[in-house]
């Protein structure tokens, strides 16, 4: 089974975001960067769907700056076969940029299945894999929860609002990973002393017209400090009033 | 201290995975494991699985392949959580294993460091006993040649996995005495005691080894830290141990141990560097988080100004250790920056969690926050392996040379 999973190098979740100087982008300095934890189920489903097929390719494609090979890199060390980093110095905040230049990376490669998280981290786009799905022409599934596959034919299990929502498709197909669809494996040293020797292409990537630019970013306002009525039942009405007349959330 | 002085990325990528394995699996069962005294089977097999027990073997003999180096930064960032995984892993590599890497026989490697490097059982090292500790000279445990064997009578206390091991290099008295010639290291196995447990993790026992009959595991001792490690007495009565497994040649077992624990005390050390980080980070974060007076505590002076040292003492600690970790690497001398690592990160290690504690006031004495147990663990490290007196001494000795020794 070959199977190609999108990656992306975000900014730890940790991270205390400072804006950088253009107000338009994140200040790099000191902060820690991770493949995003949504792709890192994608990863591990990729790598048991290969396991589990008895053979078959896992190859990680990122689109990033030179220093998504780290992220490529774990993702060796999990146990993928190879990386491909399309190599831009910035990531377009045009999710279809981005989208366009996976498709093109994709198309030609046979892939059996083609996964991404739900969603990367930092921009909560949920875009890239339905997009590439669609450039590709080929199904799409979002925030599977469970998968299925046998004899070309998937069945998936998507969390919905108050159920469960079970679909299926045919493959190939383009599929992209919600929480609890499995746990990501921790790289084994051995993993990481053979991701050194595994093979990882740079190229340009073929990106698409960029239409979208983030023209601004800005941090949250403060949290105010919270406020203490007293305490008892004598307060209740006066609560009550507050949180409809002020908070304005009854 | 900036990683490129002494990381390769490849260095990061294991202090990475060890970091997150560390605070995702191991901070969340510290606690339980330290009130109860039990062994983390299943955090050890997960460790086993992830080649955390056998970082610097070589993968023919079922290690990770690794440099020392990377040994070390697992054995730093375990700590950080709790130092019980920590020496685990430490003992059993640099106590359990080294020996026979760097004195056994080929045929001695072969036949018993893959069930070692892989983490399928544990090994360990036994050379303190009630009337020698770092007067080896004292060794009173007694092996007879007796042709193709030996018979070995006695008795070793403070055994790291004396209990859960079952592969342990133990020096005994091939020559009858007082001194430090005629000790002997020999190679002797016997089940771990935990064998329900290990079968349920499927890790900790190989039945295929050759058992060392007359060889079993005492008393558990009931310790004030590293709770969740496993520290016994080891007996010998009438043991009967193939010549075969005598490790390198009769009458080098003192030279062995020399060598083991000068390389042992960076093992140490990284612990050490990792209980004080570990301390400093919790005190930095409640610190930030604990608002008295109407501001936080780390506003105050008082406080401030404590976190500011253990900031710099810890990156002190950090060259001292990582500085003697390379010299080992690079195949130098490092017996003087050993014990000064060791040396200075146990101390640091105890002032540090002291200080963690007070930052944490009236919380830190509780079981609530983990600087209690950190502040636990730490006093051992200024014994074990040599006391920091010992330490002193080796230091001494280096500097010094023949002066001191009279």
């Amino acid at each position: 089974m070959k199977i190609a999973v999108c990656i992306k190098r975000v900014p730890d979740t940790e991270t205390r975001v400072k804006i950088a100087a253009d107000g338009a982008s994140l200040d790099e300095s000191g902060v820690k960067f991770i493949m995003s934890p949504y792709d890192e189920y994608a990863v591990e489903e990729a790598l048991q769907r290969r396991d589990k097929a008895g053979g078959g390719e896992v190859v990680a494609v990122a689109l990033g700056p030179d220093a998504a090979q780290e992220t490529l890199r774990a993702a060796l060390a999990m146990g993928a076969d190879r990386g491909v980093l399309l190599k831009a110095e910035r990531i377009p905040a045009d999710a279809l940029a981005v989208a366009k230049a996976l498709a093109a990376e994709l198309k030609d490669g046979g892939y059996d299945l083609v996964l991404f998280g739900k969603m990367a981290v930092d921009d909560y786009h949920h875009a890239v894999g339905p997009m590439v799905a669609e450039l590709l022409g080929l199904p799409c599934v979002t925030a599977v929860s469970k998968l299925e596959l046998e004899g070309g034919k998937g069945v998936a299990e998507r969390e919905i609002e108050g159920g469960v929502e079970v679909v299926e498709f045919a493959l190939p197909a383009v599929l992209t990973a919600e929480k609890g669809l499995n746990t990501p494996r921790y790289p084994a040293l051995k993993g990481i002393m053979a991701a050194k020797k595994k093979p990882l292409e740079v190229k340009p990537p073929a990106l698409g017209e960029v239409r979208v630019v983030a023209a601004a970013l800005a941090l949250p306002p403060e949290r105010k400090a919270g406020r203490i009525l007293g305490e008892g039942p004598d307060v209740v009405p006066e609560l009550v009033r507050l949180l409809r007349t002020e908070a304005k959330v009854l | 201290m900036d990683d490129s002085l002494f990381f390769t990325d490849q260095h990061l990528q294991v202090r990475e995975m060890v970091r997150d394995f560390a605070r995702t699996e191991i901070a969340p069962i510290a606690r339980q494991h330290d009130a109860e005294a039990r062994f983390p089977w299943t955090t050890v097999k997960r460790m086993a699985d992830l080649g955390m027990l056998g970082v610097p073997w070589p993968e023919e003999l079922g290690g990770a392949g690794m440099d020392y180096l990377s040994y070390i930064l697992t054995v730093h960032e375990l700590a950080r959580v709790d130092a019980s995984h920590s020496i685990t892993c430490s003992a059993h590599t640099t106590l359990g294993t080294s020996p026979i890497m760097d004195f056994g026989t080929e045929e001695q490697k072969r036949r018993f460091v893959p069930y070692l490097a892989a983490g399928k059982v544990l090994g360990g090292f036994g050379l303190t006993e009630p009337g020698a500790g770092s007067d080896a000279g004292g060794t009173a445990t007694m092996a007879v040649d007796k042709g193709d064997h030996y018979v070995l009578n006695g008795s070793k206390i403070f055994i790291t996995h004396a209990g859960v091991g079952e592969i342990f290099i133990v020096t005994a008295r091939t020559t009858p005495g007082h001194g430090n010639k005629g000790i002997t290291a020999f190679i002797v196995c016997k089940p771990t005691v935990d064998a329900e447990a290990a079968a349920a993790v499927g890790t900790g026992h190989a039945p295929d080894l050759p058992w060392t009959r007359g060889v079993s595991a005492g008393k558990k001792e009931d310790k004030m830290g590293w709770r969740a490690s496993d520290t016994r007495e080891l007996h010998f009565e009438d043991a009967v141990v193939p010549r075969e497994q005598v490790l390198g040649e009769v009458g080098k077992g003192f030279v062995q141990f020399l060598k083991t624990l000068d390389s042992g005390r960076i093992g140490v050390a990284a612990l050490c560097l990792g209980l004080a980080e570990g301390a400093y980070d919790e005190a930095r974060k409640y610190a930030s988080q604990r608002k008295q007076f109407g501001r936080y505590i780390a506003g105050f002076q008082g406080v401030s100004f404590a976190l500011a040292d253990m900031a710099t003492e810890i990156e002190a600690g950090r060259l001292l250790t990582y500085h003697a970790a390379w010299l080992k690497q690079h195949g130098k001398p490092h017996k003087l920056e050993a014990a000064q690592a060791k040396l200075y990160c146990s101390e640091l290690a105890m002032r540090t969690t002291i200080k963690a504690v007070q930052v944490h006031g009236g919380y830190g004495y509780t079981t609530d926050y983990p600087v209690e147990r950190m502040m636990r663990d730490a006093k051992v490290g200024e014994i074990g392996e040599g006391t920091s007196e010992i330490q002193r001494l080796v230091i001494a000795r280096e500097i010094l040379g023949d002066v001191v020794e009279g």
